[in-house]
């Protein structure tokens, strides 16, 4: 009976915990702030005291996704390349449905380039065009990436796409050019004027952006209370996008 | 260098030499038209895509680039190893060595996104990566087999022939652990990432690069009517079956330490058993590849035949070439793993196998590189003294009990 008692103590417990825990992601998640970007004086170097993160929370994400992705696309003009096939189209960022074999439980989530700390594609590089900031912001140069796919090979994300056609009508602020490797840069030309990533603006009531060096940044404060998994956590690259509800 | 005995000569040139050069002039002139559509339209035209991103013009590549780095194995007998009766074909072994890869790099550069600016990879190193490593150590090839071919060429310098020969033979071998490697150390892909990669590598470019010498030997003695004896190709027919089973044992070695890792069970499965990579595996690498070129190496009835050292070496090749595209091809092919024992699905085919079919220009790019090869290799015999004018079993037995 006291066994059984013991079980009841511990069910309850579970359940008061994740209530507790939703309200707190509640709390925490309210909205995006801009304050979370100070911006950063044109003259100024960028900072390796800065490390710029994402939390995702993809039960708040009612559409598992979509809308971050379609403000990627509208942002950095990617998502029409005419004489690529499909399977040879940009896609800087995709949501991903994902079903547990055994369980069936099933959740979509937005994945792009997750910002790794230790990055598999500025590894193996042979030029440097695929580079980390000093602030974390994983992206590639494309004045000196030649094209050699490498990165692609070696990024266990997918994150990254090859141009495989001249393109046309390009934003001025985010240029792309043909022959070369692309992929989510967290918005740098944002980051840097102080503004979120676009696709952050466009989930305000689930997603977080900061500093995760700051201790006291809302993105700190908020994986201190609540976690966020990593995806591929075994590989050791401690991503700068973390997940709640993987 | 035991030499003394051998007199070299150049490649007479004859009607038939003239055909195989305009044959390979013309393929070289589509290869470059091919680069040239690439470099206009963008990878689009090709079969290539975000999931399989290096096709059938990198399959090439490394295969040239691992034979090349095999070829110059045959003057290392020689000067490493001091097997006197191998060092009449050092010669034709650099040369052979220089040309492939000149052939395989050719095909590397021209398939990147800015072949244009490959002067970067000069001015900006990551010395981290094993890409950029192998900039340098393709370049150091190339400058060691030169110079290892004027000491072998020049009397002058022939003091220097065994320095420049060890100083080639681990060149190449850290070479082909590099080529190796660049699979061997990704690690989100299944199929490539450990460190066997680089020892099956060494030994593919063994069974490669003597299979194509082979062919090379006995087509330029054909060519320039030459006579090479029984001892000699009996001794490179030998040494090639050693080779295979090598390739064999790394093969195995992979699959087997691939097989107890659950993780890794999918993508074997899936290259072994469930995939059209299975039927070109089993029966195009292991039977045609590896069994039937031992058969014809050992069966008592072929021995001394010309024919069957030719169809062993051929297959080899065909071996070796169908095993690089499972390798590049079916290691792209097969998924991504974002979330272990999961399903997951997207628009951008995440979990889903990918379709691969090269485009003509890949093809045209890939033969290109294979005919540039030919083209110097033909070019260099008919200029320089490579060949020797005999390697008839009485010219050749004082070197083999030396």
């Amino acid at each position: 009976m006291s066994q059984i008692n013991a079980y009841r103590r511990k069910f309850m417990a579970a359940v008061g915990g994740v209530a507790v825990g939703g309200l707190a992601s509640g709390v925490i998640l309210r909205s995006v702030e801009a304050s979370d970007v100070p911006a950063k004086p044109a003259d100024q170097p960028v900072s390796n005291k800065v490390r710029w993160g994402m939390l995702i929370d993809i039960n708040r994400l009612t559409d598992g996704g979509v809308a971050m992705v379609e403000a990627c696309k509208r942002e950095h003009g990617w998502g029409n390349d005419p004489k690529s096939r499909p399977e040879q189209q940009s896609q800087w960022m995709r949501t991903v449905k994902v079903t547990d074999k055994l369980t069936q439980h099933s959740f979509t989530l937005p994945v792009m380039c997750q910002h790794c700390e230790e990055p598999p594609c500025v590894d193996v590089c042979p030029t440097g065009a695929s580079m980390k900031r000093a602030d974390g912001i994983v992206q590639v140069n494309k004045h000196i990436c030649i094209g050699c796919r490498y990165c692609m090979m070696a990024c266990p994300y997918k994150a990254r796409s090859f141009v495989h056609e001249s393109l046309t009508d390009q934003r001025p602020h985010s240029p792309r050019g043909m022959g070369t490797v692309e992929s989510c840069n967290l918005c740098v030309h944002r980051i840097d004027k102080g503004q979120l990533p676009a696709c952050v603006e466009a989930a305000p009531n689930a997603v977080i952006f900061g500093d995760l060096n700051d201790p006291n940044s809302r993105i700190s404060q908020a994986v201190k209370t609540l976690g966020g998994s990593q995806i591929r956590a075994d590989l050791g690259l401690n991503t700068g996008v973390r997940y709640l509800g993987l | 260098m035991s030499s003394k005995t051998i007199v070299y000569s150049e490649l007479r040139s004859s009607k038939a030499y003239y055909i195989l050069l305009g044959i390979c002039a013309v393929l070289v002139g589509l290869g470059a038209l091919s680069f040239f559509h690439l470099e206009h339209q963008g990878h689009h035209v090709t079969g290539m895509n975000n999931q399989i991103v290096w096709g059938l013009p990198h399959v090439f590549a490394i295969f040239l680039i691992v034979a090349a780095s095999g070829a110059l194995n045959i003057s290392s007998i020689g000067t490493v190893f001091s097997k006197t009766i191998y060092q009449p074909l050092g010669r034709l072994s650099a040369l052979l060595a220089i040309s492939l890869l000149i052939g395989g790099l050719a095909i590397l550069v021209l398939d990147l996104g800015h072949a244009d600016r490959l002067l970067v990879t000069l001015t900006h190193r990551n010395t981290k990566s094993i890409f950029a490593w192998n900039i340098w150590l393709y370049s150091g090839f190339l400058a060691l087999g030169a110079l290892y071919l004027w000491t072998m060429m020049d009397r002058k310098v022939n003091r220097f022939y065994k320095y420049a020969g060890f100083a080639a033979f681990n060149w190449r071998l850290i070479l082909t652990m590099g080529t190796g490697s660049i699979f061997g150390f990704l690690v989100a892909r299944e199929f490539y990432t450990g460190a066997v990669m680089a020892p099956l590598f060494i030994s593919m470019s063994f069974s490669l690069g003597l299979s194509v010498y082979i062919l090379v030997l006995l087509a330029s003695a054909a060519l320039g009517s030459r006579e090479v004896g029984d001892l000699i190709v009996n001794r490179l027919r030998y040494l090639l079956a050693i080779f295979i089973g090598a390739v064999l044992f790394f093969e195995l070695a992979r699959h087997l330490a691939n097989l107890y890792v659950t993780e890794k069970q999918g993508v074997e499965a899936f290259i072994l058993k469930d995939s059209r990579y299975a039927a070109l595996f089993w029966v195009g690498q292991i039977f045609f590849g590896s069994l039937l070129p031992l058969f014809l190496i050992f069966c008592k009835k072929f021995v001394n035949q010309r024919w069957a050292v030719r169809l062993a070496a051929m297959l080899v090749i065909l071996g070796g070439f169908v095993q690089l595209y499972i390798n590049l091809i079916g290691g792209q092919a097969y998924p991504l793993t974002l979330f272990p024992n999961a399903e997951v699905s997207s628009s951008f085919f995440d979990g889903e196998i990918t379709q691969y079919s090269a485009s003509i220009w890949e093809w045209l790019l890939g033969l290109g590189g294979f005919a540039l090869s030919v083209l110097i290799l033909l070019i260099g015999l008919q200029v320089l003294r490579f060949l020797p004018e005999s390697l008839a079993d009485e010219v050749i037995e004082p070197l083999s009990q030396a």
